[in-house]
């Protein structure tokens, strides 16, 4: 029997214990199809039933972007460095609210989906990546937002004398890298919190408040260079902050662009995705177990 | 094409009761600080109420233990057990839902698991939304999906709704369709769970049809766990029998069957004197003991559709020369009374020659045979009955023993469905032409 069985090559082999490192990768592959129809089930689930459909995506960014300008920049009068407040904090709204949404879902994403996941096997890191790329289709449409009243700014400001400043300049071409790191870092937190939420529930209620906190502790309604000297440091340690300030300073030209910052962004964001894959993807195979 | 299709060897699943994490940070902090100060942990008991299998002193209940079983490309495999036999966690455990404790499993081929019909249907979505998402999340890549879609539509026959979301759907529209989805795997090996306990009589038999086409017709390999032993025996040529995670037997559909039915007592198959549930005493005669056997396997509760069931009901006579007789009621589930029987010569097949007779000081045993293939497969009572001459002075016994009559697959050639009706005798049937 054990002549036989060396000759034939299987195809699978369920054991208990995998390699920590292997992240089944190939999988993930195989089951692209799956992760297209799960971002296109989200959008179209999404607006079903409701009256404005797709306009929704635009809404919220709209009122955030009043009700910031309203409070941050009329009352309380914080530095925008320049720019129109309006584009400045749809910039950073839009921005974080990508990263926001796509780690805060995530970090639930054993919980809402335990019961499939209980029932049938798919690579788990389906579900995260697809919660990703749904959030990116909104931080797309938005992002659209964005460019149209960045061109009107834009326009006013060079050919109407308008009172502010609005520079797009090279560095806007590090654009889809900042995108692309803000959805790896708030995957792989994301990935660390739901692997953790398995046993502690109470990870979870943090995200929710804390996702608030994080907000102020990042350049989003302020630009870095406005924080008190003592604090940038502090402020600097998030790496969002490198990224929202990158990604800013490519559209809009203010402030200015810290290498350092970027570089410490990019090293920490790929660290916390390589430690939120493998937590992630030992806590996967049992799960179900504990849940 | 023949070969191993599954090979499991030494697969085991321990789960840990209690001690591990008891849900929440906080609970783990007061645990933690409660044996800091040298306290008792105050969660530590949450386990130990859980007597299910023999291990209850430890806190590890083994859900499976050392199985080994090797499946042939092709075969139709049953899986049957009582409740906590297992057979849900080797189901997890194939279809990669969960993985196992020490052991491993060898697959040649693509597994699709069914273990339940509709897993991530989302209600917004149309029919044809759905079919392509949840043909994805059991495996199937689109361009499998855009091939057999027409074949999934037609056979859940949905043609209208296509273009429905399926919150709009009929209970049975929906499990139809999640059905159709997940019968037109292209896998090489389907498992299947208990999911034809859902839908109506007429698509269980579709269903069961094309899980029959899926292992005899196109040559792939399945699993199928039931608690429908018509459906095992009428699909599966082998049968795995589980019992408190161990593998009982691995054999012929039909010999497993009997035993998974001889395997069950869960009650008594026999009673004695004072454990008899009396409810009035006669002063002619006292109950004595009841017994239930079977003819193949002496002392039972089970018995199969298909064999006698015998009641055997021993009772002392009292004073000399009494007249009684003993009678027997037969009591359904639902509590309906099924059949009231006394050994009277008009009310016997054979009669019986201590009927009607007075009888002297002593002790007498009346059996009482039901025949095979007359009740359903169903749960009964017994109330017994020591009838004397003053009605008055009857001995009466209550729910004295109980039996469970259980499906083998006898009478089930043609029909699969759900057999309703009391009783399930076979009769006589003639049909002759009569215009043709």
């Amino acid at each position: 029997m054990e002549i036989e069985s060396s000759h034939q090559n299987w195809d699978l082999e369920i054991k208990p214990h995998d390699n920590v490192f292997n992240l089944h990768l190939k999988d993930v592959w195989n089951y692209r199809d799956l992760l297209w129809l799960l971002v296109r089930r989200d959008f179209v689930s999404f607006y079903k039933q409701t009256v404005l459909g797709p306009l929704w995506f635009f809404i919220q960014p709209i009122f955030t972007t009043l009700i910031f300008t309203f409070i941050f920049s009329n009352l309380a009068k914080i530095s925008t460095n320049g720019s129109p407040a309006q584009l400045f904090y749809l910039a950073g709204s839009v921005a974080w609210n990508y990263f926001s949404d796509s780690l805060t879902k995530t970090s639930t994403v054993f919980k809402d989906n335990a019961n499939i996941f209980g029932k049938v096997y798919f690579p788990r890191l389906i579900m995260p990546l697809s919660i990703v790329f749904s959030n990116l289709v909104k931080f797309g449409v938005q992002f659209l937002l964005f460019i149209i009243l960045l061109v009107y700014f834009f326009i006013m400001s060079h050919y109407f004398n308008g009172q502010y400043k609005v520079e797009p300049n090279w560095f806007l071409l590090l654009f889809p890298v900042v995108i692309a790191l803000m959805a790896i870092l708030g995957l792989g937190l994301g990935l660390i919190v739901t692997a953790l939420t398995t046993k502690y529930r109470d990870l979870a209620f943090v995200v929710t408040f804390g996702m608030q906190l994080l907000m102020y502790a990042t350049p989003v309604i302020y630009p870095l260079s406005a924080a008190p000297a003592k604090y940038r440091t502090i402020i600097s340690l998030n790496p969002m902050s490198g990224l929202i300030e990158t990604f800013r300073y490519g559209f809009l030209g203010t402030g200015q662009f810290y290498l350092g910052a970027f570089v410490y962004s990019i090293i920490s964001t790929l660290l916390i995705f390589i430690i939120g894959l493998v937590i992630f993807n030992k806590v996967e195979k049992n799960f179900v177990d504990t849940v | 094409m023949s070969g191993i299709a599954i090979k499991v060897e030494n697969l085991s699943k321990a789960y840990q009761l209690g001690d591990f994490s008891t849900g929440t940070l906080s609970r783990d902090l007061e645990r933690w600080w409660a044996i800091m100060r040298g306290k008792e942990d105050p969660y530590l008991k949450l386990g130990e109420e859980n007597d299910r299998t023999s291990v209850g002193t430890s806190d590890i209940v083994w859900s499976l233990k050392d199985i080994n079983f090797e499946i042939n490309t092709g075969d139709a495999i049953g899986i049957i057990g009582r409740n906590g036999a297992g057979k849900s966690t080797l189901l997890k455990i194939l279809s990669r839902v969960t993985s196992p404790t020490t052991g491993n499993i060898k697959v040649k081929g693509r597994i699709a698991s069914l273990l339940e019909v509709g897993t991530g249907f989302h209600p917004e979505l149309t029919g044809k939304e759905n079919i392509f998402l949840n043909g994805a999340i059991l495996g199937m890549r689109k361009a499998e999906i855009k091939r057999q879609f027409d074949a999934i539509v037609d056979f859940a026959g949905i043609e209208r709704y296509v273009d429905t979301p399926v919150k709009r759907y009929s209970s049975g529209m929906y499990v139809r369709l999640a059905f159709a989805v997940a019968a037109h795997l292209e896998s090489e090996i389907l498992i299947i769970d208990e999911v034809l306990a859902v839908g109506d009589a007429e698509f269980q038999k579709k269903c069961l049809g094309k899980i029959g086409d899926v292992s005899k017709g196109q040559g792939r390999t399945v699993l199928f766990v039931s608690h429908n032993m018509a459906a095992i025996s009428n699909l599966c040529s082998k049968t795995i029998l589980l019992k408190h995670g161990l593998l009982q037997d691995f054999d012929s559909t039909r010999s497993i069957i009997e035993k998974y039915i001889s395997s069950g007592k869960e009650n008594e198959a026999e009673v004695f004197g004072i454990d008899i549930p009396v409810k009035k005493y006669s002063n002619k005669a006292s109950f004595h003991a009841f017994r239930l056997v079977s003819a193949k396997r002496g002392l039972t509760t089970n018995f199969a559709i298909d064999e006698d069931v015998n009641i055997e009901f021993e009772y002392d006579i009292l004073e000399n020369n009494a007249i009684v007789y003993p009678s027997i009621h037969i009591i359904d589930n639902m509590g309906t009374c099924i059949l009231a029987t006394f050994n009277g010569p008009s009310a016997t097949t054979f009669i019986d020659k201590y009927f009607g007779i007075p009888l002297k000081k002593g002790r007498y045993k009346s059996v009482c045979k039901i025949p095979a293939n007359f009740l359903n497969d169903n749960n009964y009572l017994i109330n017994a009955y020591l009838v004397t001459q003053d009605v008055a002075d009857m001995g009466i016994a209550e729910e004295v023993l109980s039996f469970i009559v259980e499906e083998t697959g006898e009478m089930r050639n043609e029909f699969t469905g759900d057999w309703i009706g009391l009783i399930r005798p076979k009769l006589e049937w003639v049909t002759a032409p009569l215009l043709v």
